[in-house]
């Protein structure tokens, strides 16, 4: 049997008192992709900050797993450099910070995380110009100061760039796929199946099942008032598609897969 | 709640100051207490010209009868100026012409501070002279700069080899009742440096002095004068350190530049002064007195200063901009923290035609400080065609501090063109949490943030220093992420 890369139990959050989360339960086995849907409101995006560390939110109640360790005993940096990586659903801007400074601080944190030696300098240019080609993302971004003054698709582009440099074992992606049009909509899932591997699990937040026709998941969760009410397959996504929220809202909870 | 955040900020800001050691060495100093014999007794300890006396006790008179300025957004306690300690030197008299001579001990305060004097050791192509409490202990590569013709020395020295050139410039820039504390710097200033660049001569290396204060109750008095003549170009670097001292200790310095025609003076200053501590406790109170003054046609001064330390920084250096098509730059971060405060901008008078003037002033508040930016941008009748944009901005860390601004404009010629922009923002938890979502610790990322924040000043300064500039916004914040 497979050792899970994450295992979610119970999970309850709360946001200023707000119970946002009511005990979900998720294991995600390693090379796998799953995608969560849900109506607004559901707790797909708290989900997504509660797993990368945001403080704002406060767990109440259940365990989070990670690689056998406790992950919600870990500083937001120290998941980071343990492989948990968030692709933000709005990644804010940085002034005066050129992308490449940014992410060179990124790279060598994980580093030293690891006990490696810094990058090179040279590495990193090198590094970067092969990561871009997989996002189709201009090199001149680089040079500017981190998502400032990007276009919406650019910043996405961005994140999914800095996924495939950092190379994390969890990626999450919170509705990447919100404003984008069609043409940066495969872009941007390309980037995401050349990342695919067997070591590296994919978590797909979204709100329509667009996404999925790019980026094939192997298991698709519907997330109703803070749990998990219905798991299944990629024909699961289709259904919701064609019957709308309301379907499963009404459905009793289903067993996970 | 405290947030993990927010102690970040705490810890970031408050990770104390490296440099509050204190030197054993003994030193030969005046019991505290001002009156015309010690005036005297300074000027006769330098060996002074008569005039220099007299104008001395002229500034001291003058001094008697002006009163303290309150306009200021800073508050601090009444200074006793019958407490002050107004000389105090090393008591080993060091030999000015050789390092060997220089007391050992002072050395190691040096390279303690990171500024060792030994040249070979030294920054290629920085020249140093290191003022300690009241003298001058140390200039570097004083041969060298000879060759290029170049001045550069203690003020007490240029006093006895260029008078002339001293009598000629001193005061013309900053009169010496300019104002309350320019006056009682005229009368007591103990040393500083002198620098003159001669006619179409370009500086071979960077200028730089080391101020540091080491004796109890001692006040820093300093006084520094560079002359660029017709085409001449340099570039000058001061930087400050006090030890940590439950008193508050009074800096109260005069800097006069004198661009003529083509000269460009570029001066940056580094600001480390004791700040007190968290509680507000001791600390240097540094008042100063900085003019550039652009007399030549096409002349061009710059400043660029980064000021963390002191308990209250209360300074404006600023740009007499005389000669047409002259230009006067102002760049500046302040930062504080704790109990800090800091009232400091600049000021640009347009006098000549055609003259530019460019301001950029960033400050960031932390703790329970204060940072108040005051400009005033001055257009004369006559100064047609002039121009002025100013950007003024504040970052706040935490919801404790303040950040205030106070643009003064004045125009008085229908050509000219004034331009001012101001933002306040706080420091983002979003942009924090970005940051470490990709592994980068808090304090680094507040570090980088806050480095983006002065990215246009920090690029102002000369290479050399602009890694230790970097470093000090990262100390100097310690423990203030929120």
């Amino acid at each position: 049997m497979t050792t899970p890369l994450i295992e979610i139990k119970n999970l309850h959050a709360n946001i200023d008192g707000q119970e946002i989360l009511r005990g979900l339960d998720l294991t995600i086995n390693p090379g796998e992709v799953h995608s969560i849907m849900g109506p607004n409101g559901s707790g797909k995006s708290t989900l997504a900050q509660v797993l990368a560390g945001r403080d704002a939110f406060e767990v109440t109640e259940g365990e989070i797993i990670y690689e056998g360790k406790d992950l919600l005993d870990m500083d937001p940096d120290e998941r980071a450099c343990e492989g948990v990586f968030l692709a933000f659903q709005y990644p804010v801007e940085i002034p005066g910070v050129r992308t490449t400074q940014f992410l060179k601080a990124a790279i060598n944190a994980v580093r030293k995380h690891r006990g490696e030696d810094e990058i090179d300098a040279l590495d990193a240019v090198k590094l970067f110009r092969e990561k871009m080609k997989l996002v189709d993302m201009d090199e001149s971004l680089l040079k500017r100061a981190v998502n400032e003054g990007f276009s919406g698709g650019e910043k996405k582009r961005h994140e999914i760039f800095q996924m495939a440099v950092l190379e994390p074992k969890l990626c999450i992606l919170d509705e990447t796929d919100s404003g984008l049009d069609i043409d940066a909509l495969r872009i941007v899932a390309d980037g995401v199946n050349a990342m695919r591997s067997k070591d590296r699990s994919f978590l797909l937040i979204t709100h329509y099942q667009r996404l999925l026709d790019y980026i094939v998941p192997d298991f698709v969760h519907v997330l109703v008032n803070g749990r998990i009410v219905q798991s299944g397959d990629k024909g699961l996504a289709l259904e919701l598609e064609k019957k709308g929220y309301s379907w499963v809202e009404k459905e009793p909870a289903a067993a996970t897969a | 709640m405290t947030t993990a955040t927010e102690q970040t900020i705490n810890e970031f800001t408050g990770k104390g100051y490296k440099h509050g050691f204190v030197t054993e060495i003994e030193s030969d100093s005046l019991p505290p207490g001002l009156n015309e014999d010690v005036i005297r007794f300074i000027s006769e300890k330098k060996k002074e010209p008569d005039w220099m006396l007299e104008w001395r006790l002229k500034a001291y008179r003058d001094w008697l009868e002006m009163e303290m300025p309150d306009w200021q957004n800073v508050n601090f306690h009444p200074i006793d100026f019958q407490k002050i300690i107004y000389y105090s030197a090393p008591k080993k008299k060091p030999q000015l012409d050789s390092l060997d001579e220089v007391d050992p001990e002072l050395l190691r305060t040096y390279e303690k501070l990171g500024i060792p004097l030994e040249e070979q050791k030294m920054l290629t192509g920085v020249a140093v002279d290191a003022v300690f409490d009241s003298v001058s202990v140390a200039t570097t590569f004083k041969e060298k700069l000879a060759e290029a013709g170049v001045i550069f020395c203690p003020m007490s020295e240029a006093l006895q080899k260029h008078p002339d050139l001293v009598k000629k410039y001193i005061g013309s820039v900053v009169p010496t009742n300019d104002n309350y504390f320019a006056a009682l710097n005229s009368a007591v200033f103990s040393d500083g440096s002198f620098v003159y660049i001669p006619k179409g001569v370009t500086c071979p290396m960077e200028l730089s002095t080391y101020f540091r204060i080491n004796a109890m109750n001692t006040g820093q008095f300093e006084r520094t004068l560079i002359i660029a003549a017709e085409g001449a170009s340099v570039s000058y670097l001061e930087g400050c350190t006090a030890p940590m001292r439950d008193e508050n200790q009074l800096h109260a310095a005069v800097v006069e530049l004198v661009a003529l025609d083509d000269a460009h003076i570029k001066y940056s200053t580094i600001q480390n002064w004791y700040p007190g501590d968290e509680n507000g406790k001791g600390g240097i109170y540094n008042f100063v007195t900085k003019r550039g003054d652009c007399r030549g046609d096409r002349s061009h001064i710059s400043w660029t200063q980064v000021e963390t330390g002191s308990a209250v920084t209360w300074k404006y250096p600023s740009c007499v901009l005389k000669g047409d098509d002259s230009i006067g730059e102002f760049y500046s971060v302040a930062l504080t923290n704790n109990r800090q405060q800091a009232d400091t901008g600049t000021k640009m008078i347009h006098i000549g035609k055609n003259t530019r003037s460019y301001i950029v002033s960033k400050g960031i508040s932390a703790g329970f400080s204060d940072n108040t930016y005051r400009g005033q941008v001055k257009v004369l009748k006559n100064a047609s065609n002039a121009r002025n944009y100013t950007q003024c901005d504040s970052l706040l860390m935490g919801d404790k501090c303040g950040a205030h601004t106070f643009p003064y404009i004045e125009v008085g010629n229908s050509t000219s063109q004034v331009e001012h922009e101001a933002t306040t923002s706080k420091i983002g938890e979003d942009q924090i949490f970005y940051c470490t979502q990709r592994g980068i610790s808090e304090e680094d990322a507040v570090s980088l943030i806050v480095n983006g924040f002065c990215k246009e000043v920090l690029k102002e300064l000369p290479m050399e220093f602009a890694v230790e500039a970097d470093k000090l916004l990262a100390i100097s914040l310690e423990g203030s992420v929120g």
